[in-house]
């Protein structure tokens, strides 16, 4: 089994006809993720990667039972993209965007609180369940279908942290990038609850960074719901200076706040293991599944 | 993105946020001119830089004449002014604030922030104003008073009078305190600040509210919104190389190692330096080259990290996805063609290519050293940097 996405998956984009929603749309659908409909305002009636486009995703959603979708449109336009699809009633949302105004968050978290909507992202890679569907801009050729559940803040590391599990044998239930955002929709936590219920699910990698303290939050809640499964962990930014904001938006040690070494400790304390290395993801999960 | 003390009282003044009268000099004579403009005996001249503790470190004095002005300006414009938060190095002083006096009664804190717990803004006030507000954070946290803003209503006339009320304030200050916060929360909000800070947040011996100081920090991802801000960008505040940089779109941060790196991704690029330091070394950068490195932006960030003449080896970490690992490889070649590059550069790929990408590297004629992994990449770099064969 996988989390959130899969064999029941039916998948609009928004921006479907735009440089990017154009280029990694034809790489999901060619996964095999079921691509049912497109989204470009002004465009619909059009046919675009062999599905239909419409004006709305209102539109798109009572024509073809959409109940995903993927967001591409540009920063400008992705806060008010995420609220028109969580009002037209679509149950998961993806955003990929990168560079979404702040303010722009604390108000799609202001009206997504009250609804069922399930908000991926912002400025995330995507996620994936190898071998049944890829909503998202990750490579999708090196993941294995298997039993771990991945969550990280990252991209290209969360590629790194994949590519070791499968070098040890370990393929993946799902892998989920929620993003790099100081406020984003899905949680560590979040995950954390899915993979928990998950049968198919024996363990979990989780990659952090520094910045907030979502890493901290989820090593107590670890404690709280005495979560069972092995996590590995890997937080990002021991070596990072103070005051910097490092790429992500969210990655940035303020007034001693969101420290590599308090989040290390926290998940220490919650018995999780963490990796020193970056090199050794791989091999503490695997460390962490047999003891 | 960050603004002087001076240019957010600007913006401060277009809100109606109480201030005293302030003029901006770039040169004593400047200063004189201020003062001559003022009308108040006392002024306070103020180092004008991106950081705080400017006080403590000496570059806030009170001048009582048109002789003090001089003087004073004279010694803090182009002094090296170091604080809590310019690190050992400082900041050459080349702005001031020449200010009107104001009798203060008591120092008090404001401040604006996000609360990434809560997700939403968060309004802070505090009595104990003109000290590190961390420091009062961390040792009496219940000195700190909140107010979470809802995004449909802002700062309600509820909340903002209730703020005054926790800070001990009379009626009629309170007057003036609340007309201040909805001010303050109006800038924050309609420029899209990431931080806005007031301390001090002075009461008058006249029993008014004013901000003697102002700290604006905007978030970088909506300036597009703010296009008049690029004007108030003061680029001398801003490291060469990490200017340079930004001007690829290229995320460049500078740090005090020897082993330059080039990664995709932030939270690679992160791991990248964390390693370094497990192999022994120090990390020289932090260096994103981004999800389209092409050619173009090889180089660019190849130029960029050579500019550091601290760097001993360079690093080059790519897992490609979306990017093609032997794209990569032929924008480093192309770009050890153009640049000059008389250091050891490891290279690691992996991901989309990488076979392929590797095969070009090893048959091209120049000197690359082919990482294998993550961690034989670290080695060979921290090995290199350190004068040893890698």
């Amino acid at each position: 089994m996988s989390v959130l996405v899969g064999d029941n998956t039916r998948l609009i984009i928004q921006g479907i006809t735009g440089k990017e929603g154009s280029f990694h749309g034809k790489q999901i659908k060619d996964y095999g993720t079921n691509l049912v409909g497109g989204v470009t305002p002004g465009k619909g009636g059009q046919t675009a990667l062999g599905v239909p486009v419409f004006n709305s995703v209102e539109d798109a959603r009572s024509q073809t039972g959409a109940n995903t979708s993927v967001i591409f449109v540009p920063p400008r336009f992705a806060g008010k993209a995420i609220i028109e699809s969580a009002e037209s009633g679509i149950e998961l949302i993806i955003c990929i965007t990168e560079g979404l105004p702040t303010m722009d968050m604390v108000k799609v978290n202001h009206i997504l609180k009250d609804l069922p909507t399930r908000l991926i992202g912002p400025n995330c890679p995507g996620i994936i369940s190898p071998g049944k569907a890829k909503i998202g801009i990750m490579p999708g050729f090196i993941h294995k279908q298997g039993e771990i559940g991945v969550i990280s803040r990252s991209g290209t590391l969360t590629y790194e942290a994949v590519h070791q599990l499968v070098a040890v044998g370990l393929g993946q239930s799902t892998s989920v990038g929620i993003g790099g955002d100081p406020i984003i929709g899905t949680t560590f936590i979040d995950m954390l609850e899915l993979f928990a219920e998950d049968g198919e699910t024996s363990g979990v990698v989780l990659i952090g960074e520094i910045g907030g303290s979502a890493e901290e939050e989820a090593a107590q809640w670890v404690i709280d719901n005495n979560f069972t499964k092995p996590i590995a962990a890997f937080i990002a930014g021991q070596t990072a200076p103070p005051g910097r904001r490092m790429g992500h938006a969210g990655a940035i040690i303020s007034g001693g706040q969101g420290t590599a070494d308090d989040k290390i400790k926290a998940l220490k304390s919650a018995g999780i293991y963490v990796a020193d290395s970056p090199a050794e993801i791989g091999i503490i999960m695997q460390i962490a599944l047999q003891s | 993105m960050k603004i002087h003390e001076y240019q957010a009282k600007k913006i401060f003044k277009k809100y109606n946020v109480n201030i005293p009268t302030s003029f901006p000099a770039f040169s004593v004579e400047e200063a004189i001119n201020a003062y001559d403009k003022l009308d108040s005996k006392t002024v306070v001249i103020k180092a004008q830089i991106h950081a705080g503790g400017r006080g403590k470190g000496g570059g806030v004095k009170l001048a009582h004449s048109r002789d003090d002005v001089k003087t004073i300006s004279n010694s803090i414009l182009g002094m090296n002014l170091v604080t809590h938060q310019t690190g050992p190095e400082g900041k050459k002083v080349q702005r001031l604030l020449i200010e009107s006096g104001v009798n203060i009664a008591s120092e008090l804190y404001a401040g604006i922030v996000l609360d990434r717990v809560q997700r939403q803004f968060v309004f802070m006030v505090s009595t104990e104003g003109g000290v590190e507000i961390e420091k009062v954070a961390a040792e009496t946290p219940e000195k700190i008073i909140k107010e979470w803003i809802d995004p449909d209503t802002g700062l309600t006339l509820e909340q903002a009078i209730s703020l005054g009320k926790s800070l001990g304030l009379t009626d009629e200050q309170i007057h003036f305190s609340t007309e201040i916060f909805i001010a303050l929360w109006n800038v924050f909000y309609e420029m899209d600040c990431s931080l806005l800070e007031i301390n001090p947040l002075v009461v008058t011996r006249e029993n008014e509210v004013m901000a003697l100081d102002a700290k604006m920090n905007f978030d970088s991802n909506a300036l597009f919104c703010h296009p008049e801000l690029e004007n108030m960008r003061d680029e001398s505040e801003e490291h060469p190389a990490e200017l340079e940089a930004s001007k690829y779109n290229l995320n460049y941060i500078k740090l005090d190692g020897n082993v330059g790196c080039m990664v995709n991704g932030a939270g690679l690029a992160m791991a990248t330096m964390d390693i370094i330091k497990l192999h022994g070394g120090e990390p020289a950068n932090f260096l994103d080259v981004g999800g389209v490195a092409n050619p173009e932006t090889v180089s660019n960030g190849f130029k960029i990290t050579l500019s550091d003449k601290n760097v001993r080896s360079i690093l080059i970490n790519i897992f490609g996805g979306i990017v093609r690992c032997d794209r990569v490889a032929q924008g480093v070649i192309e770009a050890m063609k153009t640049v000059k590059v008389d250091l050891p550069v490891i290279v690691r790929l992996e991901g989309t290519n990488a076979k392929k990408a590797r095969e070009l590297l090893y048959n091209s004629p120049l000197d690359f050293i082919v990482a294998t992994s993550l961690s034989d990449a670290a080695e060979k770099a921290v090995s290199a940097a350190k004068g040893g064969s890698a």
